[in-house]
């Protein structure tokens, strides 16, 4: 079954000349709040995957049903319902999981990716583009924040999924034993968003026609 | 068929008819799962005592073990060793595995004169008694604990620390073993014989965490709150026993 032109252009648009991060510059909460990992970075990837695919095609599904006087509170019902029902069932079947999940939880409701895809595509779109924009903007997401935190896991703590790949800076093997330093402040918040702004400038350089007219 | 979405009357029946529908299905779910969490909750708690005398080792402690193992285990290292101590004096029963920090703390809050239930678990290991208490506090965002192994002069033998919404990544390190292992022979005593606790410091200069009688242990980077909770944490539960292994020195 081949995908036609726009069903493509719904998933692979976010992975770059639209993505929701560098672009709509949506979801940049949860990217500074997790970055500092990549492995943290990776499991909040794959909840917002889920949550969006899923959450996409519940909101079009009742698109034709929801008032619109209330439609922000349906949208974020659903929402939480699902992250909730996902979080027991973890809890129930693979506690350890869901334990890396807790603080996710909140971070996931309030994601604005996940709302402004419900309000901007789902509630005007049929079902199956909606899945297909929901994984296609959660993927986006996903890069980004896999992109951010291996910047800052590597220059901040020098590791790797939580692997040395550097040396070890107390015992100064590797390239500590050169006089290098971990730069603690890769670590903070602080330089998540410095970090999407670095990719925010390249990626427009690289591609002009993403450049605001004033 | 055409629904007018924009009635007012239609918004409220649709928002009673989704309560309804959500409502229901979030308590059927937690009913029919509630059992097996609850499980999930006693193996855990049985897996960080254990942790915390060094049974377990480091990497079974992200994993989840059958119920009758984890049992299995608990019973032969702690079996009915189990106390709660009020004041200076401890009462043996199995009634302290079911304490609850958080429900003690909560009663103490509502009336200042409530004498706190502590529990106390003591396990015996290579001829090595382990003295495994509870502790619970804050940390940036929300609740944080841990299991202490202790000797009789309070001497940290291990510690498994936990949270519940701290920041992957920082905060979150807490439960992490080189943040934990840190606490390994610690002091919370001072050389004068005052009870100190265990700071968590910045600039500490000791990284490696070579001075164990220093009351004190590395902090981590972006993680200051969450340290200074677990620090408060430690220092204030760990006060809760001071009388009862005054008495324990004492007498043996």
């Amino acid at each position: 079954m081949g995908m036609s032109k726009k069903h493509k252009g719904l998933i692979l648009d976010p992975l770059s000349d639209n993505n929701p991060v560098t672009i709509q510059v949506l979801g940049i909460c949860s990217a500074l709040a997790i970055t500092a990992q990549i492995k943290p970075s990776v499991i909040m990837a794959i909840s917002v995957i889920f949550v969006l695919g899923l959450g996409n095609v519940i909101i079009s599904l009742l698109r034709n049903v929801i008032p619109s006087k209330i439609r922000i509170i349906v949208q974020l019902i659903v929402v939480a319902t699902l992250v909730i029902i996902v979080d027991q069932v973890l809890k129930a079947y693979a506690y350890q999981l869901s334990k890396q999940l807790g603080a996710f939880i909140g971070l996931i409701i309030t994601n604005c990716i996940i709302m402004g895809r419900f309000e901007a595509f789902a509630l005007a779109n049929k079902p199956w583009p909606s899945f297909l924009d929901g994984i296609g903007n959660a993927l986006g997401y996903g890069v980004l924040l896999v992109i951010v935190a291996f910047f800052r896991e590597l220059l901040g703590a020098g590791t790797l999924f939580g692997i040395p790949v550097l040396g070890d800076p107390i015992e100064k093997t590797g390239l500590f034993a050169l006089g290098y330093e971990n730069n603690g402040f890769m670590v903070l918040s602080p330089m998540a968003l410095i970090v999407v702004g670095i990719i925010i400038w390249v990626q427009r350089s690289k591609n002009t026609a993403l450049v605001e007219d004033h | 068929m055409a629904i007018d979405t924009s009635k007012n009357s239609y918004t409220i029946i649709f928002s009673i008819i989704m309560v309804v529908v959500v409502g229901s299905l979030l308590a059927g779910i937690s009913s029919v799962l509630s059992p097996s969490i609850k499980t999930n909750k006693k193996v855990e708690k049985m897996q960080n005592i254990l942790y915390a005398m060094g049974v377990t080792h480091p990497e079974d402690i992200n994993e989840s073990v059958p119920e009758a193992e984890a049992e299995a285990l608990f019973k032969q290292y702690v079996g009915d060793e189990q106390y709660i101590i009020t004041g200076a004096t401890a009462e043996k029963t199995n009634e302290a595995f079911k304490i609850e920090v958080k429900k003690e703390q909560d009663k103490v809050k509502a009336d200042a004169s409530y004498q706190q239930k502590l529990s106390l678990f003591v396990g015996k290991k290579d001829g090595k008694d382990f003295y495994v208490v509870p502790v619970r506090g804050n940390g940036l965002w929300g609740p944080v604990w841990a299991y202490l192994s202790l000797d009789k002069d309070m001497v940290v033998q291990g510690a498994f620390f936990d949270h519940k919404t701290e920041t992957p990544g920082l905060g979150a390190n807490i439960k992490e073993a080189f943040f934990r292992d840190d606490f390994k022979g610690e002091h919370t005593f001072d050389a004068q014989g005052n009870y100190q606790g265990i700071a968590i410091k910045k600039g500490n200069g000791d990284p490696k965490n070579e001075r164990k009688t220093d009351n004190a242990v590395d902090a981590m980077a972006g993680a200051t709150i969450t340290g200074d909770g677990v620090a408060v944490m430690i220092k204030k539960g760990l006060a809760l026993y001071v009388p009862y292994f005054k008495t324990l020195k004492n007498n043996g």
